[in-house]
């Protein structure tokens, strides 16, 4: 694996400088993701046409605009690899399900085309969980994406090959959504930063929709500034996602107090988790933040509303699915799709709609209460990202309900519509990626990115690419 | 409440609604992997929500509006917009009917 400048702000004074092209910048990652993609399974496609037609454009415009490319194009020369559950015009995508296994969409989703106009070079698309269904990649219909750092272990999902790309170093940045964890939970499987917007910050126009009031589109990157960079990018109305909304970047307070919730660290979270992230914890408190223990009661709840709304919300967004006006019959959707479908579809059938989704709609007010009382004490709340490090492929693959568990962390955050952040803390005794998770109330993503960034600084880290296969 | 397991008749029925086929295998399956999490999502049951009003959205948004009018380049011709199908017949997509003819069964 050739190694490639780690930042944004890396790759961009190497092409402004003229010593890098994009056109090489592409052939270099183009020869990883050669090497890489038929043993950890990370791209469904590999746009290589789009990519290198995109990296012409934009080193013309370095050759025409030189330093001033900055202003209308703040990511020229970013690599991204966009999960396939982003529509891209002309390439394929299928949602890592064979229901969309031919469809080549007529448009894009905005953020592909926010990114593209922003200089981006759409490098592919990253396999991923059918429908974005699961905790692992397991459930892609085009087999599980491999963990970089050992391939017998699951990287996590369902943004299972946007993870592994940035941290096999197959592009800069990857797109993913999080719809109860699937973008944090798989960056810390395999050590990269993963970012999940506020619910209503970024669009989710031309995203295929698993549970619509709890997706939200976010990215992977190495470093917690790119993915600042990034969400400066994307985020904003867009006239076509109602609700999306407009915010002022609010500067971080002075003194900044971080909340530790004990319900995040109760019975089944890994020592080594746990440790990881007191050990974060520690270094904030050194750095001048104001460690505060706080409740958040309700928090064992969370799956349980989870697992009501979100498949209630996918039995509904899965209708649409008939083999008519694109994609393939009914019967080409998997195991975990179906289970979904019926699922949704049970609790909000006569007789049980109360006793389910009404109830579920009722306690996940009471997760918001939770969360609002908490952050009227604190700025912030520092907690394990998931309980325990990355599984073994096929540990949980015949267990639906011990692999819905492995969200309990992640979810509470799309259940209230909260920004999270998920950065790397270290590697485990097997060897295995950690991370700490960084919440907040709405809107207050910058004031996580300055905590991310304050946290990488102060810890002297340094981006580490999964081992060379 | 009656939080009772799934029979494989009502796994049968939810498939019918959701417009789903099993096969017999699959019946089996889902009737037990649904009954365990429907057992176990029936733990909200010891939450008190008296008086709690529901949550269908975070965004505090209500009654988002534009203004009604055509923009050019967001329209999908009807060459791009019937792309996605090889069922397509004068412009048209071709299901399968829905009605039958009178007489017939």
């Amino acid at each position: 694996m050739k190694n490639l400048p780690f930042t944004i702000a890396e790759i961009q004074k190497l092409l402004l400088s003229k010593e890098v092209s994009c056109v090489e910048l592409v052939d270099t990652y183009m020869e990883n993701i050669e090497k890489a993609n038929p043993k950890l399974n990370v791209f469904i496609t590999v746009s290589k046409d789009k990519a290198y037609s995109d990296a012409k454009k934009v080193d013309k415009l370095i050759k025409d605009l030189g330093v001033d490319i900055k202003g209308e194009h703040p990511l020229f020369g970013t690599v991204v690899a966009h999960k396939d559950l982003f529509l891209t015009e002309g390439i394929r995508t299928t949602a890592g399900s064979k229901v969309l296994d031919t469809y080549i969409p007529a448009y894009s989703a905005t953020v592909v085309a926010r990114l593209e106009s922003a200089g981006c070079i759409t490098i592919g698309k990253t396999n991923c969980d059918a429908w974005a269904h699961g905790a692992s990649g397991e459930n892609s219909d085009y087999g599980p994406t491999k963990n970089p750092w050992n391939t017998e272990f699951v990287p996590g999902g369902s943004s299972s090959g946007s993870a592994v790309s940035v941290a096999s170093g197959l592009t800069t940045i990857a797109t993913g959504t999080d719809t109860g964890g699937s973008i944090r939970q798989p960056a810390n499987f395999s050590g990269v930063v993963g970012f999940k917007p506020t619910y209503g910050a970024v669009s989710r126009y031309g995203v295929t929709a698993m549970a619509s009031s709890l997706d939200s589109v976010g990215h992977f990157s190495q470093s917690v500034a790119d993915a600042e960079k990034v969400f400066d990018v994307v985020r904003g109305e867009d006239g076509k996602d109602s609700t999306v909304k407009n915010f002022k970047a609010a500067k971080p307070k002075a003194k900044i107090k971080l909340g530790i919730p004990k319900e995040y660290f109760a019975e089944g979270v890994e020592e080594e988790v746990k440790d990881s992230v007191y050990k974060a914890s520690k270094l904030f408190e050194k750095e001048g933040i104001e460690l505060v223990e706080i409740n958040l009661p309700h928090t064992r709840y969370a799956i349980s509303v989870y697992y009501i709304i979100q498949p209630a919300e996918v039995s509904s967004n899965l209708g649409r699915y008939d083999g008519v006006r694109y994609g393939g019959p009914r019967t080409s959707f998997g195991a975990e799709a179906k289970r979904r479908i019926m699922l949704g579809t049970y609790v909000l059938s006569a007789g049980y709609y109360e006793a389910y989704y009404l109830k579920a709609m009722k306690v996940r007010s009471k997760i918001i209460e939770d969360f609002d009382k908490a952050f009227a004490l604190v700025d912030a709340i520092i907690a394990p990202v998931s309980p325990t490090t990355a599984f073994r492929l096929g540990e949980k693959a015949d267990d639906p309900l011990k692999m819905y568990l492995a969200d309990i962390l992640t979810v509470p955050a799309n259940i209230a519509g909260i920004p999270g952040l998920a950065i790397p803390s270290g590697f485990s005794k097997a060897g295995l990626p950690l991370g700490i998770q960084l919440m907040g109330p709405r809107f207050s993503e910058h004031t996580l990115f300055a905590l991310g960034e304050l946290y990488q600084n102060a810890s002297g880290w340094k981006f580490k690419l999964a081992k060379d296969l | 409440m009656n939080m009772s397991k799934l029979a494989k008749k009502e796994v049968l029925h939810v498939a019918k609604l959701a417009r789903l086929t099993l096969s017999p295998e699959e019946e089996e399956k889902y009737a037990k992997q649904l009954s365990q999490v429907v057992e176990y999502v029936g733990e909200l049951a010891e939450v008190n929500t008296e008086g709690v009003e529901p949550t269908s959205q975070t965004t505090g948004l209500t009654d988002v509006f534009r203004t009604d009018e055509l923009k050019g380049q967001d329209n999908l011709s009807k060459e791009n917009a019937l792309s996605g199908s090889d069922k397509i017949h004068n412009g048209y997509f071709v299901v399968d009917a829905v009605l039958s003819e009178k007489g017939e069964k």
